[in-house]
């Protein structure tokens, strides 16, 4: 962990002293943002922690807990959304039992809103992981996630 | 000379443009080593050509004749090779129909001309179609004055959505002396429904860059960036090669073209704010900080990245500079209305027939982009409305369908131009419900700096989810255009001041919907579940067992072949059991 952190620390000299960059580069390499990661930096920069979290919690992009190992993310874009797009996360949220933004007790699942990826042609659309679907029905969408769980 | 070209927009990788373009490569090695016919036969990759809803498009030109192919799957490849490349006859079955044609007669590509025609990833590609040629033309016959007075006699106007003049916001930055300046290229395009920068960028990268630089030449920037959602990883990394490229060419970096002149081009991925669109509060993103705004004056002209004069312009605006300074301002303020110059980008999608990205002249009718351009509605249904400008926009109804597209009709019609999305709504789409998704949107990237933005657009979405639920009350509408003018009036940035725009813009134009949510406690166009209910039409219901399955809250029972039924206080309203049946048993009212 701690030549990861000097990799970071690094990058953060060569970006003009961007915070943004390392918190970019946490969640990158951990998946989330780490809160002894944050400490590290806030003493070694002499920067408050509290700028570190205040900047994180703004940001869509970065999370201060563990992720699942699968990221669905369904498209809340206008496009998909009068393509029925709420429906797809509700099932989703129903069959998992987790809310948007949250993790299945088992860590495998993280359901996720995103407000556009640009696919608008072909609404709706939902991500699992990088793969990106097009013209999805909830029906099939949760078969595909099941699947994932038995791999 | 044989020449194929595959779509590599997102359009086109979603629907297996990677993997034609690989069995293309793949077939043509095959045959080049059997028969050697195929020598000097290349195949491009190439960005969006906007008819995404025919992707995967692709383009072989064969003895100087070009044929267009529509929904190509990797399986049809073989065959395209053997009976077209080989034996010189094209599979007409495959070929695009008129409606690609239509699609593209009544556009007009300034903007776009290239994309789809250049390979993204090569810059000689650009070059040979005349790329960076309006760069030469600025550095080595212009003043960077003349430059901002030719941009200025142009009449380009911001495309982000504001329409502020570009050439001077350029004229500002002139005369804010400093020693350091900046020039910011906005790709920050968050609004959900539109895709047009990001398709630029992966289409012509290089024509943003030439924009870019000229821009920099002209208000004396030496170093600039682009803020770029990171949700475009395709964009991102197109730019990133377009950058090393230009650099390697001379185009940018120190003493460019030899002529003295520097600029630096650094590229800054967004984190996921919609907020950080807005100038100011893109700034502070840049420098490491909460993407708040700021009160204006000063603007970023005066003080803006690091405290120094910046100009920030839209993707699509800097795209249109070369072809300004290629062409001349004439010819670009030759286009468009007395006010609103040259042509503008929209991405058209929701229940039309030919989704996709246009790029139209100003002052084109709403009517001529849905049914000449767009084909018309999906499904024969009726079209209702067309929102525009995202969630700073409102909703133009189906009466208004030959308003004319400009910055100013739009505005006088309760909507804005924004950066360009379209989305076509039929007699299916609520409209209390589309104000209330565009509100959650705005009430979650509101960035709480503000006091009316940050509880104004809250208390608004709350009140239309509780008109959307059944729980509506008198006087409800009169209160939510009381609150929409408070949060419009008093806000600090853009953001706030039209949020309140999707709900203007229906209640004005559809207020009978909300009165019949309100009053009767009914959605007319059967969306808001809360307010439906559920039953089985029992001469249509076979008994397939089909929703008693799939219903989540166990709540329909019958037996096998026997007609169904809904209990009614087990219904949790989730329309499962409607979309599920095959035989239109379930009907919702």
């Amino acid at each position: 962990m701690e030549s990861d952190l000097n990799k970071m620390l690094e990058h953060y000299y060569e970006m003009d002293g961007n915070i943004i960059s390392i918190l970019q580069d946490m969640e990158e390499t951990f998946g989330f943002i780490p809160e002894d990661a944050v400490n590290w930096f806030s003493h070694r920069l002499s920067i408050p922690a509290a700028r570190f979290f205040g900047t994180a919690t703004f940001y869509g992009q970065f999370h201060l807990t563990k992720q699942g190992k699968h990221i669905i993310k369904v498209c809340r874009g206008t496009a998909c959304h009068v393509k029925g797009s709420q429906k797809i996360s509700d099932d989703i949220q129903r069959e998992f039992s987790i809310g948007v933004g949250q993790t299945t007790k088992d860590e495998l699942f993280t359901l996720e809103h995103v407000a556009c990826v640009g696919a608008c042609s072909v609404a709706p659309v939902t991500l699992v992981g990088k793969e990106v679907n097009g013209k999805v029905k909830s029906s099939a969408i949760l078969k595909k996630i099941k699947q994932l769980r038995e791999v | 000379m044989i020449c194929v070209s595959v779509c590599m927009g997102t359009g086109g990788i979603s629907a297996g443009g990677d993997k034609v373009f690989h069995n293309f490569e793949a077939e043509l090695l095959k045959h080049d080593i059997e028969a050697t016919v195929n020598k000097g036969c290349s195949v491009h990759q190439v960005g969006c050509r906007g008819l995404c809803a025919k992707d995967v498009l692709v383009d072989v030109i064969a003895n100087g004749v070009k044929s267009t192919y529509e929904h190509i799957k990797p399986d049809m490849v073989m065959k395209i090779v053997e009976e077209h490349l080989i034996k010189g006859a094209p599979i007409k079955e495959w070929l695009v129909k008129e409606d690609y044609h239509n699609f593209n007669a009544k556009q007009m590509k300034v903007v776009l001309e290239d994309c789809g025609v250049v390979d993204p990833e090569d810059i000689e590609s650009y070059i040979e179609r005349g790329g960076y040629q309006a760069v030469k033309k600025v550095l080595t016959t212009m003043t960077p004055l003349d430059t901002v007075e030719t941009i200025k006699r142009s009449g380009l106007r911001g495309r982000g959505g504001g329409g502020f003049p570009t050439g001077l916001k350029w004229e500002f930055a002139v005369k804010n002396h400093a020693d350091q300046k900046y020039i910011i290229c906005n790709a920050d395009e968050g609004d959900p429904g539109a895709f047009m920068d990001r398709s630029v960028i992966e289409g012509n990268p290089h024509s943003v860059l030439e924009g870019m630089i000229i821009g920099a030449y002209a208000i004396g920037a030496t170093k600039g960036y682009v803020y770029i959602r990171a949700e475009y990883p395709l964009a991102v990394e197109r730019l990133r090669i377009a950058i090393k490229a230009a650099k390697e060419k001379g185009f940018l970096g120190k003493n460019i073209l030899g002529r003295g002149v520097d600029l630096e081009i650094k590229v800054k991925l967004g984190a996921g704010a919609f907020v950080c669109g807005e100038e100011t509060a893109l700034i502070a993103s840049i420098e490491g900080k909460r993407g708040t705004p700021k009160s204006r004056p000063p603007f970023p002209a005066q003080k803006g990245l690091f405290g120094k004069p910046t100009v920030i312009n839209n993707v699509e605006t800097l795209a249109n500079v070369p072809q300004i300074i290629k062409r001349g301002a004439d010819w670009f303020a030759s286009i468009g209305t007395e006010k609103s110059k040259g042509t503008k980008v929209f991405a058209i999608t929701g229940k039309i027939k030919n989704s996709g990205l246009i790029e139209v002249p100003m002052g084109i009718s709403l009517k001529e982009i849905i049914y000449d351009i767009g084909g018309g509605m999906e499904d024969e249904l009726a079209f209702k409305a067309v929102q525009t400008g995202g969630p700073s926009g409102g909703c133009i109804p189906a009466s208004m369908i030959d308003l004319k597209v400009d910055y100013e009709s739009l505005a006088a019609a309760g909507s804005i131009m924004g950066s360009g999305g379209l989305v076509v709504m039929n007699e299916g789409d609520c409209m209390v419900n589309i104000a209330k998704f565009f509100l959650e949107f705005t009430q979650l990237e509101s960035c709480g700096k503000c006091t009316p933005c940050r509880i104004g657009t809250k208390r608004l979405f709350e009140i239309l989810t509780r008109i959307t639920e059944g729980k509506g009350r008198k006087g409800d509408i009169e209160f939510l255009i009381d609150v929409c003018n408070d949060v419009k009036a008093t806000s600090l940035c853009g953001l706030g001041m039209t949020a309140p725009n999707p709900i203007l813009s229906t209640i004005k134009y559809f207020r009978r919907e909300y009165e019949a949510h309100i009053n009767e406690k009914r959605c007319p166009a059967k969306v808001c579940n809360a307010l439906l209910t559920f039953t089985i039409d029992k001469e249509a219901c076979t008994g397939c067992t089909m929703c008693a399955k799939t219903c989540p809250a166990s709540a329909i029972e019958g037996d096998k072949k026997k007609p169904h039924t809904i209990i009614s206080d087990k219904c949790i309203k989730c329309g499962s059991c409607f979309d599920v049946c095959k035989f239109k048993a379930v009907n919702k009212e």
